[in-house]
């Protein structure tokens, strides 16, 4: 039980502009689960993009079963029986699971004996109860499914070193469940795991050491049953942290947004928002719980104009904003974060500067006599950086490079110093650690106590419980009830977002 | 039917499958390039280096085998200029495969000047297959051809084969679609690029070669006459499928080889606006398969034109 069988020791990476792994060392024990904790851009997948050999240390060395090791490819990796589950999982979508399977295999001649892998799938599938047909395309399975298929890769090329990095970030808590079952059945059978989060209470549950990566070095490494979840946390974040947030009296203001009877189609062409009404208020947040694939999206789009609306009105402040463009219901007051940053909210190759000014770089100061003077956009851009805290590499790298946290703080930074009537946040927090969540947060609340109206959507219940003062269930483009956060019991609104209740009563 | 009708249509249609294996070679070479990850603007270029060497060496052993197969190589080695700026240096696809494009027109005009008008003394022969070409009207149209028709057959069907049973071909298609998943698989990406891109060179050559030492048989400058960008059409009509794309070289060598036919039985319409039909026809096949391959989203391969470096994030 006690034999190492992974080592890495003073292992240092640098990219360009940052230090991602400092003097890293780290071990992992035969038959053992250890998870790597650490903020978002703390190193973790680096380091064991690393011991996968897509990338190459700097300095260090990495010891296997007692042996130094060079891993320079993913190939070699998996010589030394190390399987690694990307964080962006590592299919290809246009193949079938046992053509993804067979992916680089060296073992075999020209041709793929199909035969013989699919029946190897399948004996991995029923033996961990998978249920994956190997000639299914990729694109066609859910998240859990592509999920299991990248450990069916692992197990076929006969892992007996399991890295899974950030699994359970795209799992609901039901299939984070069933994945830690298949965990545990693995360990049973001898093999070890490194496995890869932020969230503090599968940590406690799955773990037997935990090791802290904060800011590219090593924290600490501690048994679970010596630690607290509140010491992990400050262990992870350098201070205390808080698991609720202090909220002021609510003060309400009068009606800023009415959606009345709304209705709009999706991309696939069907009825994703049906006659759906609601009010915000100014100096409140009103949360929109659901589960995913409710109309919630296509909600946050029809309002701030990137959707046509069919049917109904949204008003805003007593005006008519109904298919106008988007840049009029911006300038109107309606300012968006949207679902996915890197997509929509932000522009990947563009710098910092450039990003910040994407609202404001065509009037003044920013822009003068048609000209955009550069001078006023970064300072303007360095004053919001300041603002908020955001860590950047440098101002004029490519947004792409900073982290989740400072990415969504940019953003929120940008959409909320246009000073807006309404704030519409889709899934502010997701995929952040619990430093940025927390800011993030902290930063809603301000603004609604400054009398901004929220439009919050967002499938992380706790979230919605947590900053909410009237909470809106959503289900199948309807909303089911408004309730109030006094009146609001996570049971009653579990079953509403399951669709049990008849509509509005 | 009468007797001269039939004999006409068979000229004809086995006319159309030669004009079409001038296309079919690179357009089958360019959909392996682009399954890869590589597009390659530059064909036009290679298909006329390899018509220039083809007839060079041809005229000059008297040996059009060799010539074939000379012309093919030598496409072969112009594409490695693209795969070396695409694939190392990573640099812009489009602007290096037209740069290479530039660059075989530009350098067969020069050193063609002095062949122009020459005709080749020996030229690749039709053979007929015993028993195959017997058979009515599909004979003599398919099985009394040379042996690099016969060949172009073979291939469409390996090739075929390749892409969708061996593991060559499920890696070049996940290194055109997910570098980053194929690299992290442990295959070569850059390696399976430059494989394809030289096998798209070779192709084009060789489809440039048969149209010096077999079809044409003489030597004229700007020859290939613009194939090279009917193959780049060609390659989304047939959606990067290789049976599809013998289908599409046939169509428009069939448009080719009527239009030679007319032009020779003395027909009113201006010669200029016969030889313009194939470039309307690559717009309205354009338009046809982006139709389709929208409406049964078959997309280009998702990484085609991008470069892939393992630590870029
Ligand atoms: N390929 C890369 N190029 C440049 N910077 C990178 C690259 N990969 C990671 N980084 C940077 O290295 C740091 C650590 O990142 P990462 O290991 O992904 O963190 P974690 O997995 O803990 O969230 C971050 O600042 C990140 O921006
Ligand atoms: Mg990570």
């Amino acid at each position: 039980m006690d034999e190492i069988i992974v080592q890495a020791k003073g292992i240092t990476k640098y990219f360009p502009g940052v230090l991602a792994n400092n003097h890293i060392d780290f071990e992992l024990k035969k038959g053992e689960i250890h998870t790597l904790l650490g903020e978002n851009g703390a190193g973790k997948s680096t380091l064991m993009n690393i011991l996968d050999g897509i990338y190459h240390p700097d300095e260090g060395e990495i010891y296997i079963k007692g042996k130094k090791v060079h891993i320079q490819n993913p190939f070699d990796a998996m010589a030394n029986s190390i399987g690694m589950i990307h964080q962006h999982f590592m299919l290809v979508d246009t193949l079938t699971v046992l053509e993804n399977v067979a992916l680089g295999l060296k073992s075999q001649g020209l041709y793929i004996d199909k035969k013989e892998i699919s029946k190897q799938i399948e004996t991995i599938s029923k033996k961990y109860h998978f249920n994956i047909n190997p000639y299914s395309k990729i694109w066609q399975l859910s998240v859990g499914e592509q999920q299991r298929v990248e450990i069916i890769k692992t197990l076929f090329r006969k892992a007996e070193i399991l890295i899974l990095d950030e699994p359970t970030a795209v799992l609901t808590p039901q299939e984070s469940e069933d994945l830690f079952k298949i965990l545990n059945q693995l360990l049973k059978e001898g093999k070890s795991i490194i496995f890869i989060s932020h969230k503090l209470d599968e940590v406690m549950e799955i773990s037997d050491r935990i090791t802290v990566l904060r800011k590219g070095k090593v924290v600490g490494t501690v048994h679970k049953k010596d630690v607290t979840k509140g010491y992990l946390a400050k262990m992870m974040v350098g201070r205390e942290v808080l698991f609720s947030l202090e909220r002021k009296p609510l003060k309400r203001r009068g009606e800023v947004l009415k959606v009345k009877e709304l209705e709009a189609y999706n991309d696939k062409g069907f009825k994703a928002l049906k006659k759906i009404s609601f009010s915000v208020f100014g100096g409140e947040i009103f949360g929109i719980a659901g589960i995913s694939g409710n109309g919630q999206k296509i909600l946050a789009q029809t309002i701030t104009g990137l959707r046509r609306a069919t049917r109904g009105k949204t008003i805003l402040n007593d005006a008519d904003i109904t298919n106008a463009s988007p840049k009029v219901i911006a300038n109107k007051g309606v300012n968006y974060i949207p679902p996915d940053r890197l997509k929509v909210g932000l522009i990947p190759n563009l710098d910092t500067t450039e990003n910040a000014i994407l609202r404001s770089y065509d009037r003044e100061p920013i822009t003068k006599r048609n000209f955009i003077d550069h001078q006023k956009a970064a300072e303007y851009a360095k004053s919001l950086i300041r603002k908020f805290n955001i860590m950047v590499p440098r101002i004029d790298a490519p947004v792409k490079l900073l982290s989740g946290g400072n990415m969504q703080k940019l953003l929120l930074a940008r959409e909320i110093a246009e000073r807006p009537k309404l704030l519409i946040a889709v899934h502010p927090t997701r995929g952040l650690d619990v430093g940025a969540t927390e800011f993030i947060r902290k930063q809603l609340l301000k603004e609604r106590d400054n009398g901004l109206a929220v439009l919050l959507i967002s499938e992380d219940l706790d979230e919605i419980l947590m900053v909410s003062d009237r909470i809106g269930v959503i289900y199948e483009g309807q909303i089911m009830k408004v309730i109030n956060i006094e009146d609001a019991e996570r049971n009653k609104i579990g079953l509403l977002m399951a669709g049990v209740n008849s509509p509005k009563n | 039917m009468n007797v001269t009708a039939t004999s006409i249509l068979i000229t004809l249609l086995a006319t159309t499958v030669r004009s079409g294996t001038i296309l079919l070679f690179p357009t089958i070479g360019e959909i392996f390039a682009e399954r890869a990850g590589i597009l390659n603007l530059g064909i036009e270029g290679m298909i006329i280096i390899g018509a220039f060497f083809g007839f060079v060496v041809s005229y000059t052993t008297q040996n059009p085998y060799l010539g074939f197969v000379v012309g093919m190589l030598a496409g072969g080695i112009a594409s490695l200029i693209h795969a070396f700026i695409s694939i190392t240096l990573r640099g812009n696809q489009v602007v290096s495969g037209l740069a290479l494009t530039i660059f075989g027109l530009g350098i067969t005009s020069f050193y063609g000047q002095k062949w122009i008008n020459n005709k080749l003394p020996e030229s690749i022969h039709a053979v007929a297959i015993p028993g195959l070409s017997k058979i009515p009207f599909i004979g003599p149209v398919f099985f009394k051809q040379d042996y690099i028709v016969y060949f172009s057959y073979i291939l469409v069907l390996v090739m075929w084969l390749i892409l969708y049973k061996t593991k060559p071909g499920i890696h070049l298609r996940a290194a055109g679609q997910n570098a980053r998943a194929a690299d992290a698989m442990g295959v070569n990406v850059n390696a399976t690029r430059y494989f394809w891109t030289f096998f798209g060179g070779l192709m084009a050559g060789a489809g440039g070669a048969y149209l010096t030492v077999a079809y044409a048989t003489f030597w004229l400058e700007g020859i290939t006459a613009g194939r090279g960008w009917i193959a780049v059409a060609l390659v989304i009509f047939a959606m990067w499928n290789p049976v599809n794309a013998l289908i599409g070289a046939y169509l428009f060598g069939g448009i080719d080889a009527l239009q030679f036919q007319l032009q020779a039985s003395g027909t009113t319409i201006p010669s200029s606006l016969l030889s313009m039909q194939p470039y309307l026809l690559t717009f309205i096949i354009i338009i046809i398969a982006t139709l389709i391959v929208r409406a049964r989203h078959l997309g280009a391969p998702k990484e085609l034109g991008t470069p892939y470096a393992r630590e870029e994030k």
